[in-house]
């Protein structure tokens, strides 16, 4: 068998006395796109964010691509620009123009020349549909817009695994169509994705499973289609109802 | 109405103390504020990042020095690193301007430090982690990302130190400071001194305003404009 691009072994997480992970197991193989449901404080961003280490895990292993990211000596930095991710809240810097927000990673931590990071980042605004808004700052964008450029600055460092956290929720309702739409192409493309949302018709169409959490353990998990039309648990069967 | 004017606003006397004063006091008062300002900013932007270190004896040594520094009155600081230093460690300043720029920068320092360590904090949480999540080290997120939005919000708040730092100059003149050496108020009172015109002490009021006042305005206009851009 491949080796997956993230694996996670018991992992426990606690904030305080508060355990908010309760010995998670999960398994991402590449090209996978793996859409992460569940109650609000269910602890789906502190999985994600523990994926690249945002937050130390309590205990319990993470791989990525088989190294252990929880290893003493693991350089995290160097795993990061293998595991893109992208915020609810977008994240752009302000006080830089979108080329810079995305040239920057690029210039000091890749140490790409001025010139090939410019390259890579039109690029990228270009296949997120805004290679008009380079010289832009963010704050002259619309909500969707920024977020579409915090996708192309994650895909700048060429990922092979993008971590997305509920991307499309402090967008405008009709806002979310065009972020949804840039991510099922990177799907489409191959890209391999892990996904909190609370947008079921995407998991339906691009997920190619579902992981239900509740109460900081995984609850269910399997196709979407077949959690969303026949969750097994109680606890899925009542907030599908209540989301869909 | 008359005698006030005569006592006060001495035209005859301010004028003839203005080429000086400015040549002296202001020269030295301005040359003071700068260098002591310059050397609070590299000490309040080394304490505020030690404030948020990790390692508790860093924040520990950075709280201290905060502390004590905004704790104690700037004359008692000055007298101790201008007077009983060298007492207690036998030595002899060169000059005034080494121990006097040393007190005022170490103060102005621990007001600084905290005062960026607030504007760190405004900073939201989201910008260190996405520079991380692009893989930088947590230094160069810094310097990067969270320190330049953090000067643009402190902005207002450390031009007003700089305020403060103009008129605490005229506290070093207790070291005792020859010819040459003066900032305004010891200047003008040496002019008062020497010719008992009161007008020389309104001349160095006038003096002072015409440096603070200018900034404590652009306090203002920054301030409106960053409620604005909010
Ligand atoms: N930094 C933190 N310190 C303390 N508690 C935290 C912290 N971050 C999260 N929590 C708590 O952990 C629990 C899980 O939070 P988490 O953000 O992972 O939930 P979530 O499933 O993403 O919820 P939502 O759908 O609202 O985003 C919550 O009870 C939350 O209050
Ligand atoms: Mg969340």
């Amino acid at each position: 068998m491949a080796t997956p691009v993230i694996e996670v072994r018991d992992l426990h997480k606690y904030f305080g006395e508060l355990e908010v992970l309760k010995g998670i197991d999960l398994r991402v193989d590449e090209q996978e796109v793996i859409c992460v449901v569940g109650p609000s404080g269910s602890g789906k961003s502190t999985l994600l964010r523990c994926v690249n280490r945002l937050e130390e895990p309590t205990s319990g292993q993470i791989f990525i691509e088989g190294d252990d990211i929880t290893a003493k000596g693991c350089n995290i930095d160097r795993v990061r620009q293998r595991v893109g991710m992208v915020f609810q809240q977008f994240n752009l810097f302000p006080h830089m123009s979108v080329l810079d927000n995305i040239t920057i990673a690029l210039r000091k931590v890749k140490r790409l020349k001025g010139k090939a990071a410019t390259e890579i980042a039109r690029e990228r605004l270009d296949k997120v549909g805004l290679a008009d808004k380079a010289d832009a700052y963010p704050i002259q964008l619309s909500g969707g817009q920024q977020q579409r450029v915090a996708i192309a600055r994650a895909l700048a460092m060429d990922p092979d695994v993008m971590l997305f956290d509920e991307p499309t929720s402090a967008l405008d309702p009709e806002l979310v169509g065009d972020v949804l739409a840039v991510m099922q192409r990177l799907a489409e493309e191959g890209m391999t994705m892990m996904v909190v949302t609370h947008e079921m018709g995407f998991a339906r169409e691009v997920g190619t499973r579902m992981m239900f959490m509740d109460f900081g353990v995984v609850q269910e998990e399997g196709p979407p289609a077949q959690l969303l039309d026949h969750p097994a648990s109680e606890r899925a069967k009542e907030f599908f109802s209540r989301v869909l | 109405m008359d005698a006030l004017i005569e006592n006060f606003f001495n035209l005859r006397t301010m004028l003839d103390m203005l080429p000086g004063l400015i040549r002296e006091g202001i020269r030295n008062t301005i040359f003071l504020t700068v260098a002591g300002f310059s050397l609070g900013l590299v000490l309040g932007l080394v304490f505020a990042l030690l404030r948020l270190s990790t390692a508790r004896p860093l924040r520990w040594l950075a709280g201290t020095y905060i502390e004590l520094f905004r704790g104690l009155p700037l004359l008692l600081t000055i007298v101790f690193i201008g007077t009983a230093l060298p007492i207690a460690l036998r030595f002899r300043w060169p000059n005034f301007f080494l121990p006097g720029v040393l007190a005022l920068g170490i103060v102005a320092g621990a007001y600084i430090a905290e005062t960026i360590r607030a504007g760190i904090q405004a900073v939201p949480r989201g910008q260190m982690e996405a520079a991380r999540s692009l893989g930088m080290p947590h230094r160069l997120a810094m310097r990067t990302i969270v320190l330049p939005q953090a000067f643009r919000i402190i902005v207002p708040p450390l031009t007003n130190e700089l305020v403060l730092l103009i008129k605490d100059t005229s506290l070093l003149a207790i070291l005792g400071t020859s010819i040459g050496q003066r900032e305004i108020l010891k200047y003008s009172r040496d002019v008062l001194g020497r010719t008992l015109d009161p007008s020389a002490l309104v001349a160095a009021g006038l003096a002072y305003l015409a440096l603070t006042v200018p900034m404590t305005r652009l306090v203002a206009v920054l301030e409106r404009r960053n409620r604005r851009s909010r």
